[in-house]
């Protein structure tokens, strides 16, 4: 075998005082090969990034290594100036992050922005440096890549914008990659292509790469080996095949067991009364328009016909872009519709007004997608809980109490005096879930409620929500990007594109028999969907 | 883009004659009769010399016909006849614009580039002795009561000091011409450009602070450090750019008040400029002075917005390529 490129040993790092624990990392030690790909997967805190952070001399203010060995080549890494270390970033290991629309400069063109990499170590003149930048962007595969150079990133999806990345990082063809959760934040066709190029590139040119993901799917499509962290320690490392195969620490097995299988998770539920009728909902976006300039327009959401059954769960899957999160809002009337009919029994919540608006209001809620912004930060979450009834009519004393009985109902008791910012994620998306039951609805609309939640919180919500979901026999309108989750709990899927509804139909047709060419290319580009296959 | 400044053309024509109508009605909403006050000062208060005043200056025909009269003159760009000072009013106007505007330009700049350059100092040095002394400094400044920090300005370098003239645009009776000149009224310049300058500061160095500290924290500045960019080149190149976009909204809000902001200096500093011509209209009911710069003051504001708009296309990509 040959020697790592990489070697981490025995790597401590402090964090400052005050923090929830004294370390980040806590001796953790881990090579890097040329030519392989190193998995680092845990749960938000685990260490991961920082170890990440600590390779690229990247490590915020007041954290520090304070133990422990980076080699790189013969060099040890810990303890170099920060202009020795500048020297190296970009040109020998270089970094890729997670969030594509941020990592880039708003205000500078691309091809500078790949230019600087040359210029911050000397290299090239000026005019072979943006020659360089047009070739590196034909090599991620950026289709029109001059015209790409003289973009600005606004003018570039995620998906092109992290190819943009990519190119930067590998610029000065450097050893290492470090890749910190670069695919989260894409559609999952986007992603499946972004971990293809990853893949050829590496080969290509024999990098060593680590990969930080919180995903096993996406472990299971790239990882060579993979190390598994869990509070700044690690539990588990080896081969992929075997650590996904075969898990030997409980963590691990807990992490693996959460995924949601790609198959559906149950039979559709026996066909009950109609409760919720959509006929031909359509709502168009028109933007610009002033005194000399045209009216711009986008079809958000086209002619959607849907039947919602008392008690029944239904999935819209979708990427971003194609209309589900505009939908979802015209079902609880956070949006005005263009055309067509929403009723619940004989009331249309399109067009109903004033009084009857409000307590149709009361029958539809619905739960948003970040639990960190949709909770008022100065309000108590008991009084924002019962703020809904308070304002159809209960007694104050009265709605306190019951927001009390729904935080205890959700997990959380005794939380109603306390602000949002006392609690992590999860338990918000649960104050949330109280939130929108407080009005006691028949329908709720869950827009993405769990895709920011690390998988275990993300189990434990999905089984909260389908509890509640029985208990008071609610009917759930579940918008997701993973179809995964879709496929646990959803007792029928429509499929999204642009809009419109290409698909729909029973979790199981939908996920072993898709009709739609673009259903099928979405289930195609599942992260390790035949890692799925096999433990099936 | 031809289209976009022909769209702002004709908004700003709109609003302007909005405006001169609200000021017009406004000022005759007023008490005060300006032919009372000249047959006072006349020492003449007979009735009929008073109604021949009215006749003359059209002050008898009904409300709506003299508002005709005004704007249709406005509209060729005649902004009417000053009753006291026997001149057409563009013409007094004119006359003071350009030392109100150099006063006020001094300023702004002045103030523009000290609150941005100890803006950046101050984020860069957060939590240190010199980020305290700095926004001290500015708010002390801002603190202060804009004409006692003039007149102790007068008294250290003019009076004690004798660095700098006491007030006046250039010096009285003096022949001085071309570069002399220039000289001469930038020395007089000085002192009331930095007061007002001084003032002005503190809420640039608040903002450029706070939004460098802001802009540091974003994704794209760790993507610089990762390519080994030196920290100069970061701050300058991907930080500052992207911090001074708040800043520009901040001086163009800022730039439209700088007419009317000068008043309480240019009469410490006897500078003769648009304030002050505004102070004595009023004292002396000239509803056409008074009149004409409001309007003319309403046009700069309008004029420096439309300056903002093109700076914000030019700093942010993502507005002019929208």
């Amino acid at each position: 075998m040959t020697d790592p490129i990489v070697r981490i040993e025995k790597l401590k790092i402090a964090l400052p005082e005050g923090a929830d624990r004294p370390y980040a990392v806590d001796r953790c030690s881990f090579d890097l090969f040329p030519g392989k790909i190193l998995c680092v997967v845990g749960e938000s805190g685990s260490g991961k990034s920082m170890s990440a952070n600590a390779l690229m001399g990247l490590l915020p203010e007041g954290v520090h290594v304070s133990d422990g060995r980076i080699r790189l080549g013969e060099r040890d890494l810990v303890g170099l100036t920060d202009e020795e270390m500048r020297d190296l970033r970009g040109r020998r290991v270089a970094m890729i992050f997670q969030e594509p629309l941020s990592a880039l400069n708003p205000l500078m063109r691309i091809e500078d922005q790949i230019a600087e990499v040359f210029e911050a170590h000397g290299l090239l003149k000026p005019a072979e440096r943006k020659k360089r930048a047009v070739e590196l962007l034909t090599e991620v595969g950026l289709p029109d890549p001059a015209r790409a150079a003289r973009a600005y990133p606004h003018q570039l999806s995620g998906g092109q914008r992290q190819r943009v990345v990519i190119a930067m990082a590998l610029a000065l063809e450097p050893e290492v990659l470090v890749a910190d959760e670069p695919t989260t934040a894409l559609d999952v066709t986007t992603q499946a292509q972004i971990l293809e190029l990853i893949r050829t590139l590496q080969v290509e040119r024999n990098m060593a790469v680590m990969f930080i993901t919180h995903d096993f799917g996406v472990v299971a499509e790239i990882a060579d080996h993979v190390t598994v962290m869990q509070l700044g320690k690690i539990v588990e490392e080896g081969p992929a095949a075997t650590v996904l195969s075969n898990p030997q620490h409980p963590y691990t097995r807990k992490l693996i067991d959460a995924i949601p299988k790609l198959r559906a998770g149950r039979a559709a539920a026996p066909a009950r009364e109609t409760l919720m009728e959509v006929k031909g909902v359509s709502k168009t976006y028109r933007s610009g328009g002033g005194l000399f300039r045209p009216v711009r327009e986008v079809h958000a959401v086209k002619d959607i016909n849907l039947t919602i059954g008392r008690g029944e769960t239904i999935g819209i899957v979708g990427e971003s872009g194609s209309g589900k999160s505009s939908f979802g809002r015209c079902l609880v009337r956070l949006q005005d519709t263009d055309q067509g009919q929403i009723l619940l029994g004989d009331q249309d919540i399109t067009k109903a007004q004033g009084k009857e608006l409000q307590e149709l209001r009361a029958k539809v809620q619905m739960i948003f997608q970040d639990p960190y912004s949709s909770l008022n930060p100065r309000i108590r979450v008991g009084r924002t809980i019962a703020d809904g009834p308070i304002a159809h009519g209960t007694p104050v004393d009265q709605a306190m109490a019951e927001a009390d009985a729904l935080l205890e109902r959700v997990g959380l008791p005794g939380a109603g005096k306390r602000y949002p910012h006392e609690f992590s994620g999860g338990q918000r998306q649960r104050i949330g879930i109280a939130r929108a039951l407080a009005l006691k609805p028949q329908v709720i609309v869950a827009d993405e409620a769990v895709s920011a939640l690390d998988v275990s919180i993300q189990a434990q919500v999905l089984e909260l929500l389908d509890e509640l979901k029985r208990e008071l026999d609610l009917s759930l309108v579940f918008i997701t990007h993973d179809l995964r989750v879709a496929a646990q709990i959803c007792d029928r899927v429509m499929v999204m594109q642009k809009g419109e509804c290409v698909e729909i139909g029973p979790g199981s047709q939908v996920f072993d028999n898709p009709s739609h060419p673009y259903t099928r290319s979405l289930i195609e580009a599942i992260p390790g969907k035949d890692w799925d296959a096999e433990a099936a | 883009m031809l289209r976009f400044i022909l769209g702002r053309m004709v908004k700003i024509a709109l609003i302007l004659l909005a405006i001169t109508i609200l000021n017009f009605c406004l000022i005759h909403m007023a008490p005060g009769d300006p032919a009372l006050v000249m047959a006072g000062e006349a020492g003449d208060a007979d009735p009929k010399f008073i109604e021949d005043l009215r006749a003359q200056f059209g002050l008898d025909k009904p409300f709506i016909v003299q508002l005709w009269t005004y704007v249709s003159h406005f509209a060729t760009g005649d902004l009417g006849f000053s009753y006291r000072q026997q001149m057409p009013v563009s013409e007094l106007i004119l006359d003071r614009l350009p030392a109100t505007l150099l006063l006020s330009i001094s300023a702004f700049v002045i103030s523009l580039v000290l609150g941005v350059v100890a803006g950046v100092i101050a984020a860069a040095r957060q939590g240190k002795a010199s980020d305290s002394i700095i926004s001290t400094i500015a708010l002390l400044f801002y603190a202060t009561p804009l004409f006692w920090m003039a007149l102790m300005a007068v008294l250290l370098f003019s009076v004690q000091l004798g660095w700098m003239p006491a007030f006046g645009y250039e010096t009285a009776a003096s022949d001085f011409t071309g570069l002399t000149r220039i000289l001469d009224i930038a020395h007089h310049l000085i002192l009331p450009a930095v007061v007002l300058g001084l003032f002005f500061m503190a809420t640039y160095v608040r903002i450029t602070r706070a939004s460098m500290l802001e802009v540091n924290r974003l994704d794209f500045v760790k993507t610089a450090r990762a390519k080994g960019l030196k920290p100069s080149v970061i701050q300058r190149r991907h930080v500052l750019r992207n911090a001074i976009l708040p800043v520009v909204t901040l001086a163009g809000l800022h730039a439209g008040q700088l007419v009317g902001g000068a008043v309480l200096i240019e009469t410490v500093f006897a500078w003769p400029g648009i304030g002050r011509l505004m102070f004595e209209a009023l004292q002396s009911r000239d509803y056409n002075v008074l009149l004409g710069v409001f309007t003319v003051s309403a046009a700069l504001v309008l004029m420096f917005n439309l300056i903002t708009d093109f700076t914000y296309r030019i700093v942010d990509p993502r507005i002019r390529l929208k």
